[in-house]
């Protein structure tokens, strides 16, 4: 039965997702038609907004460095079989730690404020995976339901932290004082002019360098090392994981620490790289994007940057529109959002079999 | 006389606030019994909160709103079982889309519709809301607190939602222990070979037990949305289908456990609303952020099982196939 839909492997990764997005895009256009505006308009204001002029496509790649992140995130803990859903929280408090080395740079060389804030941003975004880690690993609780319940812990110690230590002296807005400017990641316009390319001024910055690195750490560990392949044996079957000697709680741990550390680094982008600052909220739901982001890119660290390049237009996209259409906003790209990741995710199977079939029946007509 | 008045205000609040937990814990209790983890708690409930106050606010009345969010509720409970009952899906993947979407949905569509930043309009109509029923004598029982403040609080003055809910616990475990549907619930939840090979349908059964959940969580969003506040706005449910979750997993799957787990929570919860600024002996004020992480942190230790192993459903989670 299963031989019979098993997919060739090419259209698995192109044909399955592209067939799987474009549906849920289209229910999204209806979702649009329901709200009183016109889909392809919004479509053609999105795609302008998103890659019409350059610094629109610095903000989409701005955004879509956030997504590589919370991508990644998800993706090393699904291939260890374990459903992240905390990479909004590890990022809040991996931004923390980045805060802290931010706040605490003053005088500091780049060379010195820079590594440390990456540091400091992945030690404490696994700390925060560490918990929920734990006690899936020991004591078997719910990783999907610890996970959630520290995105809401994380959220309240932040605003504790905020609004009663780091905040501003004299200042209303919970947000922090500016970091020392050694601290700051340097922007691409910047280093695109020394070497004589001009690009138009965004926060697209340098951890845009440090996300595509970190996809190809995430390619060579799970693929090409040996622990890699242990976590992913624990993933698919934790059984044979043990007769293999290998130890599923000590994978566990590990997965859901890199996973934490990957979600953390968010904030290298997002503060060293844009605000400067800490302040309330700022993930700003990237961390449930991660979810769509990798089921989208079939948890493939390449796959992830290219859906994480959709979602970011789809994000600068997004705010653009609510100028030119104030019945649109950005909580449409959730909705955008929960479809992919229904369709791409949960709906997975919907088109595999019919697909399986026609493919197999042009395979026949071709060769007879 | 003081703490006596104090204890009867905070269970009554424990009351109002258990509703929706006791509520949506009883939809996750038939959906998970049947095999289906129910993580899109938090999405229905949601759903039904937008789709009744949206009701309500254009028709003016509250129980077209509530069919409104039993209705929205259950196309949401029906999107999860397509995905995982009909086309085996991974019911986490499934349910968490469904929250996504519902998260941006409900405050998409309440701009598009009623221009007010993502809300709907406020309630003030008479008929726009569940209001609190109050029993005959309650206004004169209160002349004598001891027992009439106890009769008056926590007997009378609560929205009908809440007897439903009172009386629903009770009923949950007729059906479930004492009633075949109940019994080929828990089996298709424990061994769905067996009933297949009975000659039920494994596939009809856990559509049922996803709906009765539609139909549970659209009540509980529709109590939050037009009893216990007068409207829907953002991220209202604030994790409160989680916390049901959790309730449940504490609750051992069962109803009375699970309807005291609620209540211990909506105490924590009432309890902490109390604290609020107020200065306790060693601590000082315990900051207001503290309180309000705590049910999420309390749900945490109880999960850590520090209390005893809970054993889930044996097929929960586990799509099936049927051999051909």
């Amino acid at each position: 039965m299963s031989a019979a839909r098993r997919l060739p492997r090419w259209a698995e990764y192109t044909l399955l997702p592209a067939l799987n997005l474009t549906v849920a895009l289209l229910l999204s256009g209806v979702v649009v038609r329901v709200m009183g505006e016109s889909p392809w308009a919004a479509l053609k204001l999105m795609v302008a907004g998103a890659v019409g002029t350059q610094d629109a496509i610095g903000y989409t790649l701005f955004y879509a460095t956030d997504f590589v992140f919370t991508g990644l995130a998800v993706a090393v803990a699904f291939h260890a079989g374990l459903f992240n859903i905390g990479g909004e929280g590890q990022a809040y408090v991996g931004g923390l730690g980045v805060g802290l080395v931010g706040l605490a740079a003053g005088a500091w060389p780049a060379w010195v404020a820079v590594p440390l804030g990456i540091f400091a941003g992945a030690v404490f975004g696994a700390a925060w995976a560490f918990i929920p880690a734990w006690l899936q690993a020991k004591r078997g609780s719910h990783i999907v339901i610890t996970t959630i319940m520290f995105n809401f812990i994380a959220s309240a110690l932040m605003t504790y932290l905020l609004v009663n230590v780091l905040i501003k002296p004299g200042q209303q807005s919970p947000e922090s004082r500016e970091f020392g400017a050694h601290a700051w990641m340097p922007p691409m316009h910047e280093l695109l002019a020394r070497v004589g390319i001009p690009f138009a001024p965004s926060p697209f910055n340098l951890a845009s360098g440090l996300a595509v690195a970190a996809g190809l750490g995430v390619w060579a560990l799970l693929w090409r090392t040996q622990w890699g392949y242990a976590l992913r044996v624990v993933g698919r079957n934790p059984a044979a994981a043990v007769y293999a000697g290998i130890n599923p709680a000590r994978i566990t741990l590990g997965a859901m620490l890199l996973s934490g550390a990957l979600a953390g680094c968010l904030g290298v982008n997002e503060l060293m790289g844009s605000q400067h600052r800490l302040l309330l909220d700022f993930p700003e739901g990237a961390g449930f994007v991660g979810i769509a982001v990798a089921l989208m890119g079939r948890n493939h660290p390449l796959g992830i940057v290219l859906a994480a390049i959709l979602f970011g237009a789809l994000y600068q996209g997004g705010s653009q529109i609510s100028f030119d259409l104030p019945r649109i906003n950005r909580d449409l790209v959730v909705v955008i959002q929960g479809l992919v990741i229904l369709f791409c995710g949960a709906l997975e199977n919907l088109f595999r079999a019919p697909l399986a079939a026609g493919l197999a029946r042009l395979r026949r007509t071709g060769g007879s | 006389m003081e703490t006596y008045t104090v204890v009867i205000l905070l269970l009554a609040a424990t009351i109002r606030v258990a509703t929706p937990l006791v509520l949506a814990a009883l939809a996750g209790l038939f959906s998970e019994r049947s095999g289906v983890i129910d993580l899109g708690l938090e999405g229905k409930m949601l759903g039904a909160a937008f789709a009744s106050a949206s009701v309500a606010a254009v028709t003016g009345s509250a129980w077209l709103g509530l069919a409104a969010g039993v209705g929205a509720s259950c196309a949401l409970a029906l999107i999860i079982a397509v995905a995982c009952v009909t086309y085996r899906g991974n019911q986490v993947v499934a349910a968490m889309a469904v929250n996504i979407m519902v998260a941006g949905l409900g405050p998409a569509l309440a701009l598009a519709w009623f221009n007010l930043g993502g809300q709907t309009p406020q309630l003030e109509g008479a008929h726009q809301r569940f209001p609190e029923l109050v029993w005959p004598w309650a206004a004169a029982a209160r002349r004598h607190p001891v027992p009439g403040l106890a009769y008056a609080e926590l007997l009378s003055g609560h929205s009908l939602i809440v007897y439903f809910a009172a009386a629903l616990v009770p009923a949950a475990a007729w059906v479930l222990y004492r009633t075949r549907f109940g019994l080929r619930l828990r089996a298709v939840g424990e061994n769905p070979l067996a009933v297949d090979t009975a000659g039920i349908s494994v596939a009809g059964l856990r559509y049922q037990a996803t709906l009765i959940s539609g139909v549970l969580c659209g009540v509980a969003g529709t109590y939050l949305a037009l009893a216990a506040s007068a409207g829907f706005v953002r991220d209202m449910t604030a994790g409160k289908g989680y916390l049901a979750l959790a309730a449940l997993i504490f609750g051992k799957w069962r109803p009375y456990p699970t309807l005291g787990a609620c209540l211990l929570f909506a105490f924590t919860d009432a309890v902490a609303s109390r604290l609020q600024g107020v200065a306790l002996p060693l601590v000082g004020v315990v900051p207001v952020q503290l309180i309000l992480a705590l049910p999420y942190v309390l749900t945490v230790l109880l999960l850590a099982g520090f209390v005893g192993e809970a054993v889930a459903p044996r097929a929960i989670g586990v799509p099936y196939a049927k051999e051909r």
